[in-house]
């Protein structure tokens, strides 16, 4: 059973425009690896230098925060689904 | 002021007043409160036009820009006889169109850490109407700080976010998100485009959301936050929770006063469509970054190569649709494909690459270089540079 990660406007160019990809995965970091696998461009814009979650971005299973729960190793279970949401700025000008 | 509601008011606001939910009182409060919009642009637009309508009594807008063209798509406050001038008198004259029993406070300046907290001073809610991180975190540390509901909502392409921060209740932004991405690594409003309606759903439910906080109605939306996807036509909510360690509203805040937003988030804060403000910062990050000599072309230079007979390549690190709206030529190589397409970029001879405005250019030459290409110079300004002074029949975007 695969997850459904929901992939933000802004990361769209680096999935071939999908906004969904199924991966397979017991946790959420394993499932993040398998997407940055399937599509390497994703790599730096979900993750720093040392390997951490950027800080503008939050993952979460379901409607909950992944860092409320376990972080990276919070479990995966059947129909579960991981968003990732970035912060953006637009509004107003330009 | 008199809290009485006048008969032109009771008739005006007649569709409130027989709410249960508002009537009398609801309504009387509304014309005591008073709301500061931080910016009259897309956002601002509806959040201006419904809250005067709805008789928010004092009405604040902050905004240091001036109407251009290409806000017109969607910033529905001002229209095609307000070009050129400042968006805050072009928005105050509509409102009072709209309702003249509400009192509109125009502060035609950019806020800013120095004048943030005197002009928030007094209002019973921000909104955050902004369209950059520096001005974003600027609002809700001034909300946090004066204990005022941050009513937010952003926009990006087809999407769009909202919620309601208010410490004294439930999560600010930087309990959301710590630290905004760095420049650069997502693409700006005006590289990325933003469907017109889209600010026009956001603004309207920030707004809804405002009316209620005022009121003291209904279900806010603290510590939720609601995402809407035009697209797909899908509204999705997350939960959101207090940071006990967030650096302004947590248990022990490290952040007691205004800071430097620009040199928090490595950007200006006040660009403006058609300079190179927001190119400079993109440039120079990369220059830092990996501390290669300055290999930049100034367009007119371009102009100069292309008469002499030289041999160069030019690459265009923009999407096919920006092709379409104008272009110089070049080897379409989007910035977004450079990883699988890198080898097409000759390794040999001048190659000069160019995206709209420098921002995209700078970082595709920054990962090329990774690869060992040492024959890359950025067109400084991109196509929109050439467009302004070289080819003005061009269109610009």
């Amino acid at each position: 059973m695969g997850t459904n990660i929901f992939i933000p406007t802004p990361l769209r160019s680096y999935t071939g425009n999908l906004s969904q990809v199924d991966v397979e995965g017991s946790t959420v970091e394993e499932a993040l690896q398998r997407l940055v696998t399937a599509h390497p461009g994703l790599r730096e814009h979900l993750y720093d230098d040392n390997g951490a979650i950027r800080s503008f971005i939050n993952i979460y299973r379901n409607d909950d925060d992944v860092r409320h729960l376990s972080g990276g190793s919070t479990e995966l279970g059947p129909g579960d689904a991981i968003s990732i949401i970035p912060a953006i700025a637009g509004g107003s000008a330009q | 002021m008199s809290t009485e509601l006048t008969n032109e008011e009771i008739r005006r606001y007649s569709r409130h007043v027989i709410l249960p939910e508002i009537g009398i009182d609801g309504q009387r409060r509304l014309k005591e409160s008073s709301v500061l919009l931080i910016g009259a642009g897309g956002l601002g637009s509806p959040l201006g036009l419904y809250l005067a309508a709805a008789g928010v009594g004092r009405i604040g807008i902050v905004d240091a820009d001036v109407v251009d063209e290409s806000n017109l798509q969607r910033q529905v406050i001002h229209g095609t006889g307000s070009l050129g001038r400042s968006k805050t008198e072009s928005a105050r004259e509509r409102l009072a169109e709209l309702n003249p029993l509400v009192e509109v406070i125009t502060y035609d300046e950019p806020f800013t850490s120095a004048n943030a907290l005197d002009i928030a001073e007094g209002y019973d809610a921000i909104v955050d109407g902004t369209d950059n991180f520096p001005t974003r975190y600027l609002s809700n540390d001034v909300a946090v700080l004066l204990g005022v509901p941050n009513i937010y909502g952003s926009i990006f392409r087809f999407e769009g976010q909202v919620s309601v921060f208010w410490a004294k209740h439930g999560p600010c932004y930087r309990c959301l998100y710590k630290e905004p991405p760095p420049p650069g690594l997502v693409p700006s409003c005006a590289e990325g485009g933003v469907l017109g309606i889209l600010p026009g759903v956001i603004g309207t439910l920030q707004a809804t959301e405002t009316i209620k906080v005022l009121l003291g109605i209904g279900e806010p939306l603290i510590g939720r936050l609601l995402l809407y996807d035009a697209l797909a036509m899908r509204f999705r909510e997350l939960k959101l929770r207090k940071d006990p360690g967030c650096p302004i509203c947590g248990d022990h805040p490290t952040i007691t006063g205004l800071i430097d937003y620009e040199a928090f988030c490595g950007v200006p804060a006040h660009d403006r469509s058609g300079t190179t403000h927001g190119v400079e910062s993109h440039s120079h990050s990369y220059q830092e970054g990996n501390g290669m000599a300055n290999s930049e072309i100034t367009v007119e230079q371009l102009a100069e190569l292309r008469k002499s007979g030289e041999d160069f390549t030019l690459v265009d690190v923009r999407e096919p649709h920006e092709y379409q709206i104008a272009n110089l030529g070049g080897m379409l190589v989007p910035l977004s494909q450079i990883e699988s397409r890198a080898a097409e970029v000759p390794r040999d001879g001048r190659v000069i690459v160019h995206c709209k405005m420098g921002g995209r250019s700078a970082k595709a030459i920054e990962y090329l270089r990774s690869l060992g290409y040492t024959n890359l110079e950025n067109l400084s300004g991109g196509i929109n540079a050439w467009a302004e002074r070289i080819d003005k029949t061009m269109p610009t975007y």
